[in-house]
Order: structure tokens, then C-alpha cells, then sequence
């Protein structure tokens, strides 16, 4: 039987610094991290022990290649904060990941926390340099000029499925769901054929189908075998082809299809084949196809939209949710897949308050229309960057949603909470609690561990394997016995 | 939700579309104005010299 798809969100940042175009990357983004993390948390440093971006699921562990040198990222900038999060400097971007969340609705908000602790940073960073204020935040996915950085999914997998099942079913349902998930962007990069706009961020720079590499040769499925838990019973499945969003739908749907598409799989649910002859070439007319109405060719001779191998999955989840018991809100994410397939067959732009693509499409008309641009106006090519802004004053996302041109799923209570607390049915839960309990006494601590130095030695190390463990009604009761490390190390051993 | 329900449901919302919208008309001039009025706010917002800013974003590669 399929197993909870507990899931998280990792989102490298776009970083800009006003009137100063040749600032140093890495230096801004490590002084929005460290004005934001409180002392004490800064102190606290990530252990690396149990990572290793170079074995692969397919089963065997690669040497790094040439030219692609394994970053050293030691000693750069990195916090684990009290919602369980970790925020950090990844290739020059500061990035955020999220806490391991039990459901999509939780991913949203979790993810957009994570929006508001970078707005946050920024904020803080002004008060210690005054250029701090000149530092702008970008939730998107590419510079327009060929680079591009990531918005990456994980998702709990049963080590028993087979890593072949996954690719088989997931790159069909990978390169459809850019319908939903896209971002939207105007003009094309890495060489693709030249558009105006299209619908996704990311689909120009995927070049192969599957591999391990995540900065360059980007695969549709990545293979990187870091399990972050107990590697005799997990995969951790990490999903680098999906665009950042700013839009709270496209964040749930996101999340929640590709649970419900996992779960079939682990189920061995799905008897039919959806595999593309051309995936690669596929990912592209897709997002190149604003229109919707595409087809890409499937092995068996058939050809389908976008939409109606989407419809496919959606017909298939939902027969899968009659039959098994699915957590996780699979009745809402149904329902809303539903809605916006069909809103998007009628018309696409009838999506504008629930796509990020649309909204952002529609409003690129609608100053197209007022100001008579043309698609190469530099206009059109900031509004597109500046609709990522995570700012909510600059944000032109926000300027749509309060506005009222954007439905909400979550509330902004949630939002604030989720800033400071982790979510309580998850492992994240045990660790952001002893964050905010006992950090002086935390040495170090990851994904998977927590490393405590309780006075005396040695240092003890508490394993995290079990992500569906460590949860508010697994160890509240605990924690509140435990006013000090050194008594939650003792009753731990009790 | 029931798994053949997608599609009749789909049919019947198409057929719905069709039909005739009386008050489309008299709401378009106030939709017009409304999304006037939304791009003047954002113009407010916007970064002033889109040519330059545009062009001084550049980022290091990421994953």
C-alpha cells in the first residue's frame, strides 16, 4: 500500500541589489540570512554527514564529472529555523526549503512562509547596511538571459518501487502539468525556438529525460538518491521540473496531483501507457503553446493536448480515490484539477484568478492593449520579472491579489504562523520544537538528525529517520517534560 | 467526485457558455475602467527605467 507522501518545497531566490548590478551574490544573500536568524540560531550549524548529491537511484554512485566541480558549501551561510525550515546560500541564490509538510494545503502555506521570511530579511538587512533597503527578492525561475536556478518538490517514495515505475509514469504527467504549475514568460532562452510569451519558466532548460545533474543537463527526472531518512525504506523523489509560483492554486495542485500520481504508482495502479516518443521536444511545446491546444505524440501513434493527458491522470486519481484511502485532501485537490481543466479547455484565460501564467498573461495584454506594446518591449520583460517580486508593496502578484483579481486558499493568519512554528505532523515538528527550545544547546542538526552538546561528552546524536515521526502527538509530552536538553537526552534514553 | 463525472460535467459547462449573457454589455465599460485602474496603480510601482533594470538582472546559474 502507497505510503503518507509527506512533501516539502526548495526555492533558490532571484537576487538583485538596486543601482549596484556588479554586487557579490553570495555576500547579499548570506546578510539577508544572517540579519534575519536570531544569534543563537546562527550558531546551530548543518550536518552534512548523511549528504550525497552523487548517488544516484539508479544504483550507483558517480564520480564528479569534469568541469562540474562538487561546491564545497561549508562555511556559507546556513540556518535551520524554528518552523523546521532551513534557509541558506545555495549557488549564489539564498534559498529556503521548507519543512517536511503532510499535505498540500500545508505546503502552500509553509512555502509562502518562506516568501515572508525573505521579505522579512530584507527589512532586517536595512537596518544594518544601508543598502539593505536596495536588496529586491525574485520567486521566479530565470534571468531571461539563459540562467536559470530552481523551485524543487520532494516527496516521500516507498524504497519498494521500483525507480524505473516512477519514470515510466511520472515524465508524461511531468510535462503535462505545466497547464497548472507554470509561471508564465515572456520570450524564450537556451536556444529554443523564439516565442513571445509561454507558460512555463523552467520547460527551455531541460535537455535530457533522466540524470543526476541538477545546474546543467537538466533532466526531466532528477536521480539524486538522498533519502534524508532511512534509506532502507525511502526515497526521498526530487522533482526539479516544476516552476516557482506565487499563486497559491498552482502550489497546491502542484503538490497534491503529483502525491495522488505517486501513490498510483506505488499502488501499481496506472496499467496504461502514456509514455512520449519525444519528451524533451514535448516539455517545450507545451509551454510554448499558450493556446493549450498542442499535441505531443504518445509511443502507441496516439496524439494529446497538454489538457487531455492531463484529464487522463485526473480520470485515473480520481477512480484511485473511490477505491483507497487517500490523506491529504485528495477530495479538494481532485475537485480543483478538475475545475481547471476544463477551464482551461474552455478558455484559458478564464484561469486568470487561479494561474500563474494567466494572470500574468492577461495582465501583459492588458498593457500591450493600453500602451501599444510590442512582445519586445522592455515593458512587458519587467512586468514579468517584477510580477515575482516577493516584496508585497513592489510585488505585482500581490498588486493583483489585493486587487482582487486572485483567489486565496490560505489565510494570511496561517501564513504567520507558519513563520515561526513548524508543522505538527511531521518530523519537522521535533526539530523546529527544539530549535526554539533548547538552540544553545543544539550543535548541530539536519534533515535527518539533531546533534546535542549537553554539557558533557560525548555529543549525542538524535536520529530523525522516520519522517512521519517526531510529531506534536508523538512527542509534545516529552518536550514539556524536558525543560533542558539534558533532561530530553535523558528521558530519550529512558 | 465521480471518475466519469469530469467529462459529462465538462459537456454540460460548454453548453451553458454558449447561451446568451444580457448583462456582459452593460459591465464591460466598468471592467475596462477597472482594469485601467489597476494598471495606473501598478505603473506607480514599477521599476522606472525598464531597460536598464531589465537588462542588469542577471543571475548566477542555480540548480
Amino acid at each position: 500500500m502507497a505510503i503518507p507522501k509527506i512533501c516539502g518545497i526548495e526555492t533558490e531566490y532571484g537576487i538583485s541589489v538596486r543601482d549596484h548590478s556588479d554586487f557579490n551574490p553570495i555576500v547579499a544573500s548570506s546578510l539577508l540570512i544572517n540579519a534575519y536568524a536570531k544569534p543563537a540560531l546562527r550558531r546551530v550549524k548543518w550536518d552534512y554527514e548523511e549528504e550525497n548529491p552523487l548517488r544516484d537511484a539508479r544504483g550507483f554512485e558517480r564520480a564528479p564529472a569534469e568541469g562540474a566541480a562538487v561546491e564545497d558549501e561549508t562555511g556559507l551561510v546556513n540556518v535551520i529555523l524554528p518552523n523546521g525550515s532551513r534557509y541558506y546560500v545555495d549557488h549564489a541564490h539564498p534559498e529556503y526549503s521548507s519543512p517536511e509538510c503532510s499535505n498540500p494545503h500545508d505546503g502552500v502555506v509553509w512555502d509562502k512562509a518562506g516568501e515572508r521570511i525573505l521579505e522579512a530579511s530584507i527589512q532586517a538587512a536595512g537596518a544594518i547596511v544601508p543598502n539593505g533597503q536596495g536588496i529586491s527578492i525574485y520567486k521566479n525561475n530565470s534571468d531571461g538571459k539563459g540562467n536559470s536556478y530552481g523551485c524543487h518538490e520532494n516527496y516521500l517514495v516507498d524504497r519498494k518501487t521500483p525507480f524505473p515505475n516512477l519514470v515510466h509514469h511520472l515524465i508524461p504527467f511531468l510535462v503535462t502539468r505545466q497547464v497548472f504549475t507554470g509561471s508564465g514568460k515572456v520570450g524564450a532562452e537556451a536556444n529554443s525556438r523564439d516565442v513571445d510569451f509561454q507558460i512555463s519558466q523552467r520547460a527551455d532548460f531541460f535537455e535530457v529525460e533522466v540524470g543526476l545533474e541538477t545546474t546543467f543537463k537538466r533532466p526531466i527526472i532528477n536521480t539524486r538518491d538522498e533519502p534524508h531518512a532511512d534509506p532502507e525504506r525511502y526515497r526521498r523523489l526530487h522533482v526539479i521540473a516544476g516552476d516557482a509560483n506565487m499563486a497559491e492554486l498552482p502550489t497546491f495542485l502542484k503538490l497534491g496531483t503529483a502525491a495522488l500520481v505517486l501513490r498510483m504508482i506505488e499502488d501499481d495502479f496506472i496499467a496504461e501507457d502514456f509514455t512520449l516518443t519525444e519528451p524533451v521536444r514535448a516539455i517545450r511545446t507545451v509551454s510554448h503553446d499558450p493556446s493549450c491546444k498542442a499535441t505531443i505524440e504518445l509511443s502507441d501513434g496516439r496524439r494529446l493536448s497538454a489538457i487531455e493527458l492531463q484529464w487522463e491522470y485526473l480520470r485515473l486519481a480520481s477512480k484511485y480515490s473511490e477505491d483507497n484511502d487517500t490523506d491529504g485532501g485528495a477530495a479538494d485537490v481532485l475537485s480543483a484539477w478538475e475545475q481547471v481543466l476544463e477551464g482551461l479547455e474552455s478558455d484559458p484565460t478564464s484561469q486568470s484568478h487561479r494561474l500563474d501564467w494567466v494572470a500574468k498573461l492577461v495582465l501583459l495584454e492588458a498593457y500591450r492593449a493600453r500602451d501599444g506594446l510590442g512582445w519586445d518591449h522592455p515593458k512587458l520583460r519587467l512586468i514579468d520579472l517584477q510580477y515575482h517580486d516577493v516584496s508585497r508593496k513592489r510585488g505585482l502578484y500581490y498588486k493583483l491579489e489585493r486587487a482582487g483579481k486572485i483567489d486565496r486558499l490560505v489565510t494570511e493568519e496561517e501564513i504567520e504562523w507558519a513563520i515561526d512554528h513548524p508543522p505538527e505532523d511531521t518530523r519537522a515538528y521535533f526539530r523546529g520544537e527544539c530549535l526554539r527550545r533548547y538552540s544553545r544547546a543544539i550543535v548541530a542538526a539536519s534533515w535527518d538528525a539533531l546533534i546535542f552538546d549537553v554539557g558533557e561528552e560525548p555529543l549525542r546524536k538524535v536520529p530523525t529517520l522516520e519522517p512521519g515521526r517526531g510529531t506534536k502527538a508523538h512527542v509534545e509530552e516529552l518536550l514539556d517534560a524536558s525543560p533542558r536538553a539534558g533532561d530530553l537526552i535523558a528521558n530519550l534514553g529512558a | 467526485m465521480s471518475s466519469g463525472g469530469g467529462q459529462t460535467r465538462k459537456r454540460r459547462d460548454k453548453e451553458e457558455e454558449t447561451q446568451p449573457q444580457p448583462e456582459a454589455a452593460s459591465t464591460k465599460e466598468d471592467a475596462t475602467k477597472e482594469v485601467d485602474d489597476l494598471l495606473d496603480e501598478i505603473d506607480e510601482v514599477l521599476e522606472t527605467n525598464a531597460e536598464d533594470f531589465v537588462r542588469s538582472y542577471i543571475q548566477k546559474g542555480g540548480q
